[in-house]
This record gives structure tokens, sequence and C-alpha cells, in this order.
């Protein structure tokens, strides 16, 4: 294999390095290296982004057709690498305050990281698998990173357990298609169902499809394989479960768009319903259930299975329209999740993380400028112009529309309007409330700025909405044309 | 003059003043008085600088003036386009001119968390002025809906005991009509393959799908008005608002619905607005009948005033779908009306509930004899809303009943009825609150209006009688652009006959 052959993948070999090493500073070194190690990721990170970014742009293939890199790839990339750095930098102070600080913390999400990138370039069923797992098994342990929590290792555990049955499933579906269709390459795969003609494609196509669909579902935790959510989220340490809330969602939402409109796309048909049934379940179930939830790591989860909805809707579509639809719908999502997650950080009494609602009470009072980024934040996540989360809803009702999904739009909507109450309750908490006892200023300057950063692009996405949407055009083009 | 960007500067320094707030610092005193005096004087600039648009307006053309436009998002065409034409110029004065009132009216009402109460007001007011002055549909539905946020705010922070339900109630109710107006947008988007106005005013749309975009912009625009049987937010809205939340709330916001009806529903969709007049009038009369004998009954003065508000808007959507020149003007002339008067008697709400700190009808009577200036005040204002001759409110509801009899004797004459009832309502809540005995004991050493509140209310008593004796130069401007707006109205519905009958 010629270099030129390596060079697509020049990102992911330089990420798999950086692992091994830091794993081996950190063996030698001992827990005292994790700032070192931390930062180190977080750089590593930067400069897997560099290198991304030089790589030269446009469609190539290596390894055989096993892998692929576009600018469909490398928009999700961006958001991944984003995702895992800030979920690194959020975790530094908030381990060493409860005392969980170790090096292999990074070391994970930087591994967990690499096989997102896998999944984000898979164009075969096998290295979607390996990607696939490569992910799952990183984000197991990180889940129950807090090893003395009881609450943490049940998290793990049951994140284990439900993550091994749909990786099951996602397998035994891979394997009917490959026995069906003969292939596991994406390309051939397509190639033969644009074959196929007017006659269909076979049952065993068609289980195959829906096992590989329910395998995914379940990665971006979409109703109703959604019941792991709130309980690890819960039961995760909160930067871990800001990571879970963005990264890994956004590398299966890729990877979904990636199989479905790719070898798939001819058989829209087949599980266009599929789509438009988990779409509606998720919105209307993330909508109704967070509204009995009085913690909130817990309604950030069922939040997130609403959004998870909204996002489906652009897949529904299976437009470009829709993929765009997509791409910037996540984008968002990412700066809103996380900027929400420093807040949730924020939350600590007396040197110990507070998590209910009602702990929220008054904090306009106490911190104003907290109050106020939360808010913001909440209205973006309800959706209300002029903030960013407005948009990410108008280019996906958009494609809905565009595609003639008119009842998805409608209930769509409405869902967003019942979930605009539990947000609008928290806004509620804080600004209507009486004061509670106020929180410790123990928040570290990174999250600080972290959370003025991403509350900041919320604001003003609205005076440049190109910057982004451009890219995830030309992204979105590029997936369907090829 | 041509290009300079009056419009933005007016919508965005309110913005401005309000991010100057945000960085006040000192403590809570000093943040209060800076907020106060900030807001003030940020308000009153805006307000001078919208008079350039009262005097530079070409009276003689429907066109859409002081145009500004940019792009914006260049991915879908969506431009930053605005500008204003005879409907729409006024209530961006309106919008200006009730700012800095309502900053004066809080001066010593609201006590607490001032800074974020006058930044609120600020943000709302950009978005009013906004929301009137953009001539791009994206843009539009962004200041149209981003109102809520403020207003939530309002509401619930600053208001009464059930606040928290009231604004929960408020934001949800318009939220659930708006998000259906946000689908029909974009199918028109879809359609069309732009949000301009202009253009799409038109652009004529195929009659099958005009039915389901009009109905998806009733909800939206019903809610805000409101209409019958949507309009039960509005009265717990105003019940607990504080007094300038109601003011902005009954001045502004509810002419947000029947400008829409006004620049969206009945340009672009003509054969559906013509297929549903007979509707729209139904819930109108139904809402000035019905809501009025509800007001007749209100035990609490804002209440009573909250559904003579709906009442009133009855008034204006009966004008605005009569489809002709007069019934139109009067409408857009009682809308600027209601938007002085009914925020002027919330006003005067205000000054009684500042000092009694009760709304309850009942704990008043006799402040005659107290308060002489607040009895004249408030006098003109009920007279005005009773719509007596030689104040604003009788030229918009006479122009609406000269253009609804050329319609239908029967809506004229059932609406006629309502002004009856309003009179009915008002005077007897005057005569409870202002005359009679003054026997109840913690009544008697009630102080008359200090100097500030009368400054707050002689640009409205102005307003009030200019506009009723000397209607001319506001409806010079109107005139125009409603004169073009039913021509294009007929000349669609003939264009829509005409192909029915090659059909045939």
């Amino acid at each position: 294999m010629s270099m030129n052959q390596l060079m697509p993948a020049l990102p992911e070999i330089v990420l798999a390095c950086t692992c091994m090493t830091l794993l081996m500073l950190g063996v030698f070194r001992g827990d005292s290296s994790t700032r070192s190690v931390s930062w180190i990721s977080v750089l590593a990170l930067v400069v897997v982004g560099v290198v991304l970014t030089s790589v030269q742009s446009g469609r190539m293939v290596a390894f055989g057709g096993q892998f692929i890199v576009d600018d469909f790839g490398h928009f999700m990339k961006w958001l991944i690498i984003i995702g895992s750095s800030l979920a690194i930098i959020m975790s530094i102070n908030f381990n060493e305050q409860e005392r969980i600080a170790r090096f292999e913390y990074p070391v994970l999400i930087l591994f967990a990281t690499l096989g997102m990138f896998m999944m984000v370039s898979a164009n075969d069923l096998i290295s979607l698998y390996v990607g696939l797992e490569l992910q799952s098994l990183a984000l197991y342990v990180v889940a129950a990173f807090r090893r003395d929590s009881l609450k943490s290792s049940e998290a793990g555990l049951k994140y284990f357990v439900l993550g091994a049955l749909s990786s099951g499933m996602l397998l035994y579906g891979c394997s009917l298609i490959y026995g069906f269709a003969g292939t596991t390459s994406f390309e051939g795969l397509a190639t033969l169902f644009k074959g196929l003609g007017g006659t269909g494609p076979s049952v065993g196509l068609v289980v195959g499809l829906v096992f590989l669909i329910a395998g995914l579902a379940f990665k971006i935790s979409a109703v109703p394989f959604h019941m792991w959510t709130p309980d690890v989220y819960e039961g995760a340490p909160t930067p871990v479960t800001a990571f879970f809330a963005v990264a890994p969602k956004i590398a299966a939402i890729a990877l979904f768009i990636r199989v479905l409109t790719g070898p798939f796309g001819v058989l829209i048909a087949e599980w266009q319903q599929v789509i438009i049934l988990i779409s509606i379940a998720s919105m209307v179930l993330g909508a109704l259930a967070a509204i009995w939830q009085d913690n909130i790591k817990r309604l950030l989860a069922y939040s997130s299975i609403g959004h998870m909805g909204y996002a489906l809707i652009g897949l529904a579509a299976g437009t470009e329209a829709g993929v765009r639809g997509i791409l910037v719908y996540m984008a968002i999502y990412l700066a809103m999740n996380v900027g929400t997650f420093c807040c949730v950080l924020a939350m600590r009494r007396t040197g110990r993380m507070v998590e209910g609602i009602s702990d929220l009470a008054g904090l306009s009072r106490n911190q104003p400028m907290l109050a106020l980024a939360l808010a913001i934040l909440m209205f973006s996540m309800a959706g209300i112009p002029p903030l960013a989360g407005f948009f990410g809803k108008l280019y996906i009702f958009l494609a809905a529309i565009e595609s003639g999904l008119y009842a998805l739009a409608i209930v769509g909507v409405l869902a967003s309007v019942i979930g605009a109450y539990y947000y609008l309750r928290i806004i509620k908490v804080m600004y209507f409330d009486e004061p509670a006892e106020a929180f410790d200023r123990t928040i570290s300057g990174e999250v600080k700025v972290i959370l003025v950063g991403m509350t900041l692009f919320v604001t003003f996405f609205i005076i440049r909405p190109d910057i982004i949407v451009g890219g995830a055009g030309t992204a979105a083009r590029m997936l369907l044309a090829g | 003059m041509s290009d300079f960007p009056i419009l933005s500067l007016v919508t965005f320094l309110p913005l401005v003043g309000a991010l100057a707030i945000l960085i006040i610092r000192g403590d809570d005193e000093v943040v209060a008085r800076n907020a106060r005096a900030t807001a003030l004087w940020t308000s009153l600039i805006t307000f001078f600088l919208s008079l350039m648009l009262w005097t530079g307006f070409d009276r003689k053309s429907a066109a859409f003036q002081f145009v500004e436009k940019n792009p914006w998002i260049e991915s879908f065409g969506i431009n930053y386009h605005m500008g204003v034409d005879g409907i729409s110029v006024l209530f961006v004065l309106l919008s200006t001119l009730l700012t800095p009132i309502c900053v004066l009216a809080s001066w010593d009402a609201i006590k607490v968390r001032v800074r974020e109460y006058m930044i609120a007001f600020l943000v709302l007011e950009t978005l009013m002025v906004g929301m009137f002055c953009a001539l791009d549909f994206v843009l539009f539905y962004i200041f149209f809906e981003g109102v809520l946020i403020p207003m939530f705010l309002i509401i619930g922070v600053w208001g009464g005991q059930r606040r928290v339900y009231a604004a929960f109630k408020f934001f949800l109710y318009t939220l659930t009509g708006s998000v259906l107006m946000l689908l029909a947008i974009l199918a028109i988007y879809l359609h069309a393959g732009t949000t301009d106005l202009p253009t799409l005013l038109k652009y004529a749309l195929p009659s099958n799908i005009q039915y389901w975009l009009w109905l998806a912009f009733f909800a939206s625009f019903a809610v805000k008005v409101p209409m019958w049987p949507v309009h039960t937010w509005l009265p717990d809205a105003h019940v607990e608002a504080p007094t300038a939340g109601s003011v902005i709330l009954a001045g502004v916001l509810l002419k947000m619905g029947a400008y829409g009806f006004l620049r969206f529903s009945v340009p672009m969709l003509p054969v559906a607005t013509d297929f549903f007049t007979p509707m729209v009038f139904t819930l109108s009369i139904i809402a000035v009948i019905y809501t009025s004998l509800v007001a007749l009954v209100q035990l609490d003065m804002k209440k009573l005033i909250a559904y003579s508000s709906v009442a009133h808007m009855g008034f204006v959507t009966l004008g605005i779908f009569t489809l002709n020149q007069q019934g139109v003007t009067g409408a857009i002339y009682q809308m600027l009306s209601h938007g002085i008067v009914s925020a002027a008697l919330f006003l005067c709400v205000g000054v009684i509930y500042d000092r009694m700190h009760t709304r309850e009808i009942a704990r008043y009577g006799g402040l005659a004899e107290r308060m002489p200036v607040y009895a004249f005040f408030f006098m003109v204002f009920m007279l005005a809303s009773v719509g007596l001759p030689g104040t604003s409110g009788f030229v918009g509801e006479i122009l609406v009943l000269v253009g609804l009899f050329q319609v239908s004797t029967w809506a004229a004459t059932l609406a006629a009825t309502g002004v009856i009832l309003g009179a009915a309502y008002m005077l007897w809540l005057y005569r409870r609150v202002i005359f009679g005995k003054l026997t109840k004991d913690d009544l008697k050493s009630i102080m008359d209006m200090n100097r500030r509140e009368v400054a707050v209310f002689t640009p409205l008593l102005v307003l009030t009688i200019l506009m009723g004796v000397y209607p001319g130069p506001f409806l010079e401007i109107i005139e125009v652009s409603v004169a073009n707006l039913v021509d294009q109205h007929k000349s669609a519905m003939a264009a829509v006959e005409a192909l029915s009958v090659v059909g045939r």
C-alpha cells in the first residue's frame, strides 16, 4: 500500500498514535500526569483538526473502499473534535474536585473520538461495526468512571448491557444484509439496489435494514430505544454526560445519514416510515416525559431524546435539504448542550454537586450572569427566535415541507410547543422563584470561557448564519452527489 | 439622506441602550437610577429619531419607503430587508412613543431588579419596531416571535399573584399559533422561491393551497389579536402584568395580529380571505358583543379594560375584512386609537394601583373629590374608549361601521350594539370609581397625580384629542397604501373569477 492510500486517513492515524503515546505517558508517570495528559489531549485534537483541514478535500476512498473521506465527514469530524475537546476541558477541574482525576479519562475520550471518526468515515458494514465498537467500549468505561459511586457503576453497567444488545442487533442486521446481498461494501450495496429496478428488495434485506436501524437508533437514543438515556445521564459524572450528549450522538447520526442516504438511498420507501415513526415518538416522548423531571440531568436526557427526534425529521426527508438541516441542527445542538452542561457544572453547593431543578431557584439574583446564560440557552433549546435553536428547527422543517411530510412537520412544531414548557420551567425557577441558597463560586476559568463562548454563539448565530449553513450545504451536496 | 439607515437605527438603538444598561456597575441603588435614566434617554432619542419617519414619509406613494436591503442568509436568498408603508409607519411611531411612556410609568412602581426590567423593555422595543419594519418573512417571524421572550419575563418577574400561570399561558398560547405560521411561511418559500415581501405581494399563490396557508396564519394572528374564542390568555396576562407591561401588551402587541392580517393574509391569500370572511365576521361580532357583556360584570378594573380590548379589536378585524377603503382605513385608525387610549386606561389603573395596591372596583369610589386632575384624565380616555365624537375612538369606529354597512347590514347592526355596550361598561366603571361619595377611609388621604404622572399622560391626551378633531394628517398617511391594498385585492379576485369562467 502506497503512502497515498494512507493520506486520507492521516487525521485518524495521528489520533491513534497520540492515544497510545499518551497512554504510555500516563502509565509511566502515574495519576500526577492527569492534568498534562488532559491538555495534551486537547492539543492533539486541535492538531488533528488542523490535519483534517489540510488534508486535500473532496471525495476520496481508501483501504480498498472501506474508508471514505468527504466534506460531509469533515463537517461531522469537526463537530466531534469540538465536542470531545470541550468535554475534556470541562472535566479537568471537575474530576479533581470529585477526586476522580485519572489520566485514563482523556485517553479514553480520545479513543472514543477515534472510534467516532471511523464511524463517520465508514464505507463498509465491517468498518462501520469496528468504529462503533471502538467508540462504545471507551464510552462504557467512562460512564462508570466514578467507580466508588453506585449510581455511576449502575450507569456504566446499564449502558454496557443495553449497548451490547444493540450492537448485537446491529451486527445481526449487517449479517442479514450481507447474506442477502452478498457484499458488505456500501458501493456494492448501492449498485445492487439500483439494479433491482421495480422488483424491490427481498424480505431478508428489509429485516436486516430494520435491525441496522434499531442498532443505530439506540446509539442516538431515539424512542423506543431510549430507555438507557436518563439513567446513564444521571449516573455518569457531569462532564461525561456532557460528552455523551454531544459527540457520540453526532457520530451516530452521521453514520445513520451515511448508511440510509448512501447504499440504502434508493430504498427510501422501505425505511422512511420507520424513521418517521421513530422521529415522532422521540419528539413526543421527549417533550412529555421531561415535564415531570426534577433532576436537571434527567431533564436534559429527555431533551436530547426530543432533539434527536427533530434531527431525524431531516433524515426522513432523505434529501439534500434534509441532510443540510441535520448538519446545521447538530452544530447548534452541540453549542447549546455544551453550554448547558457548563451551567450544570456550576451547580455546586458546599462542595457537592446538586442536580435538582429546584436548586436553581432565584439564580437570577444570586448569579445574574449565569442565569442569563442558562436562560438564553433554554430559550434557544425551545427554538425561540432570534436564538440559534430556532434556525436549527427552521432548516429541518423546511426540508420536511419540501419533501411533503406535512403531518410530520405539524407534529414536530406542536411537540416543540410542549417542549417549550419545560425549558420555560427552568427559566421560571431561575427568574420567578424566591432565591435558594447561593452556589459555590468554584466554577473554573476554562468552564467559564466555554460557557461564554457557547452562549455568544447561540445569541449571535443570527448575524451570519451562512458560516455554518453554507458549510453544511456543501457537505450535504457532496454526500448525496456521491 | 436616501440611504441613511433610519429604520435600522430606530430598531436597534434600544438594543444598544440595553447593552449599556447591562454593563452598569455599582450598588443596587446606583444601578437602578442609571438604568432608569439610560432607558428613558434611549427611548426618547429613539422616539425623536422615529419622528423623521413622520416628516420624511412620502404620503403620495403606496410603495415601501426608507427601504434597506442587505444580504443576510445568502444560501437561501433571505435578505435583511426593512421598509415601511402607510400601513406600518404609524405603528412604528406608536411603539416608539409608548416605550418612553412605559419607562416613565415604571419609574417608581418598579423597585426590584430595575436593571433587568429596563433591559427587557428596550429589547421589547427593538423587537416591536423591527416587526413592523421587516419586509422579509423570516425576518418578520424572528421579530414577531422574539417578542415572547421579554414579555414572558416582564409578566413573570414583575407581575402579580398568579404571574407564573399568566406568563406560561401567554407564552404557550402565542407560540402554538406562531409555529403553525412558521410552517406556512416555509411552504410559501418553497412555492415562490423567496421570502421577500414586496415580491410575494405580487406573487399569485394557487387557490387550492391558499386555504391551508390562510388557516395557519389565522392560527397565529387570531391568538395575537386576540379573537374569540382564543382570547382567554389576554385577561390573565393583563391582570398579572405590571402596568407598563399591560400598556405595551394592549398598545402594541395586540396590533401585531391585526397587522399580520393586513400585511400577509389579505394581500397574499385573496381567495382564501374572501372565503373565510364570513367566519371572521362571525367571530368578531361574537367578540364584540360577548366580551362587552363579560366586561360589564368584571370586578377587577384591569380585567374590565382587557375585555374591552378584545371587543375593540373585534372592530378592527371587522374593519380589515370589509376589504373596502373605509373599513380598512377605519381598522388601522381604530388600532392606533386603541393603542393610545387603552394604554392610557391601563396607566390610569396603574396610578391608583400604585397608591392603593388593589384593582378591585368596589374598593374605590368618589375619587373625584381628592383627585380632580386624575378624574379629568381618566374621563377623557374613558370617553375616547367609548368612541365619543371629538376623540380618536370615534373616527375609527365610524369608519369601520361605514365600511361594514356596505358589506353587510346585519354585521354592522350587530357591531353597533357593541358600541352601546361599550358605553355602558365604561361609563359604569367611571361612575363607580370616580363619582359618588368618598366614604372609604383609606381613600381619604389619597394624593392626586404628581408631575411625573401628568407628564406621562399629557402626550397621550393631546394625541387622543388631536386624532379625534383633526384626523387628516393621519388618514393622509394611511390612505394611499390602503387604496393600493384594496385595489390589489379586487384585481386578484377579478383575475380568479375570470379564470373560473374560462374553466367552465
